[in-house]
């Protein structure tokens, strides 16, 4: 039970805010009318890939002082459980654009640097492929992984700050905390981000586990 | 102290080696030559100064990437191990990031040079702004560039991997720059760009930090 117990809790906070995120009542505004709801979707997942890519440095660290495969699996693991969760906040945002920019790609400083940023962790998995010899590779890997995540902070969280940006709370649009002075939002929004980083940790740690059941299977052979 | 004269032997082999085949240089420097060539008979009839800027930042990111690359990815294995037997991985780092510092200021002031004589409609009002835009940009470009090379010249197969590495990293760095000799370019007054310049150099600061944390795990085989 203690080991699953934030599992459950993932899936009920998760269940709960996809209901109370459609159900419960917003602030109602112009251009946004009821998207706004796309908060409670959007912006967890943006959470959930910083936490993925910072577990995955974190290992990497490990692994180049280790020199343990097993820190590389969950390195790149949680790097390819960070990209989904990625694809999946630009593919929310971009739905979320047409309908209150007008576009799936408006050319807004937060859509790009985070597009870059996800092209670093792809050039990453690149990296990967091209190495064939299996500890040059994790060390290699680990490296460029630890070189990239200042790169990614940088234009995650300063480069944006630098720019008018079109989404809420940048270049004079009101961020939604203005919006929400009762805190209802807050209800669910909190939720839906632990909720989804909690999941997000979940699958990397399925997916972990499948890849070392597949290197047993493969050293067996 | 040690490290100090390390940096000073190798700066002046690097130099020297240079100097006996002008190579990298006169490479680069045709490379430069060739394309601004090229754009400007393609381009003439383009009017926009804010055009030509992006141009002459491409033309100096792919010149860049060409000459820096070859830093690592040049050297002979038996070199390499013989370097790696005189002198520390931090002296071997800094004495390649200061040398190609040096190509790349050279290389650049040459390039802006024939730009401005073929290009007469392009003189930015405030062209020391622009210069130091270009200063900061042979920098920045030398120390991402050269530990992007030394992970790119460890993994293998050299040069299509070092273009894939390199412009995730270097892309936040060049929106800057770019920004940077824009604002030369429209003529606003320096207070406008202190911002960009700090940022730049932070960006230096960080890049340089963690690749001579990394450099060492990566050197040792």
């Amino acid at each position: 039970m203690n080991k699953t117990w934030w599992k459950i809790l993932a899936s009920v906070l998760v269940v709960y805010t996809a209901v109370a995120g459609l159900l419960l009542e917003v602030p109602h505004l112009a251009i946004l009318n009821e998207t706004i709801r796309n908060l409670y979707f959007h912006v967890p997942m943006w959470f959930a890939m910083i936490v993925l890519f910072s577990i995955s440095v974190f290992y990497s660290v490990r692994s180049l002082l280790s020199q343990d495969r097993n820190d590389d699996i969950r390195a790149v693991e949680s790097v390819n459980t960070g990209i989904i969760f990625g694809l999946l906040g630009l593919l929310t945002g971009a739905v979320w654009a047409k309908y209150t920019w007008g576009q799936f790609w408006s050319f807004d400083p937060k859509q790009n640097f985070a597009a870059i940023s996800i092209l670093l962790y792809f050039a990453y998995s690149v990296l990967r492929n091209a190495i064939d010899e299996e500890q040059k590779r994790a060390k290699i890997s680990a490296i460029y992984n630890i070189f990239a995540f200042p790169m990614m902070v940088v234009l995650l969280f300063v480069l944006p700050r630098l720019q008018d940006s079109l989404h809420p709370g940048n270049g004079g649009n009101p961020g939604f905390n203005s919006y929400d002075l009762d805190s209802n939002m807050r209800l669910v929004f909190y939720p839906a981000c632990l909720g989804w980083i909690l999941i997000g940790y979940w699958v990397y740690t399925i997916r972990f586990r499948i890849r070392l059941l597949e290197n047993k299977q493969n050293s067996i052979r | 102290m040690q490290l100090l004269h390390q940096v000073k032997y190798l700066i002046r082999k690097e130099l020297l080696l240079e100097w006996r085949s002008k190579y990298a240089i006169n490479g680069v420097l045709l490379y430069v030559v060739s394309t601004i060539f090229t754009c400007y008979l393609s381009f003439i009839s383009l009017n926009d100064k804010l055009a030509w800027n992006a141009l002459f930042w491409i033309i100096m990111l792919f010149a860049s990437i060409n000459g820096v690359s070859k830093s690592f990815l040049q050297e002979t294995k038996g070199r390499q191990l013989y370097s790696y037997i005189l002198a520390s991985p931090s002296a071997i780092l800094i004495s390649k990031t200061v040398y190609n510092v040096l190509l790349m200021l050279v290389l650049t002031t040459i390039a802006l040079g024939f730009y401005l004589l073929v290009f007469d409609t392009f003189s930015p009002p405030d062209l020391l702004m622009y210069y130091v835009a270009v200063i900061l940009g042979s920098i920045s470009f030398s120390t991402v560039f050269t530990m992007v090379s030394a992970i790119a010249s460890k993994a293998g197969n050299g040069g299509m991997l070092m273009a894939i590495l390199s412009f995730p990293v270097i892309i936040p760095v060049l929106i800057l720059l770019i920004r940077l000799a824009k604002n030369a370019v429209d003529g606003l007054p320096w207070e406008n760009s202190w911002d960009d310049i700090g940022m730049v150099l932070v960006v230096n600061v960080l890049v340089v930090s963690v690749s001579l944390l990394l450099f060492p795990y990566l050197w040792r085989d």
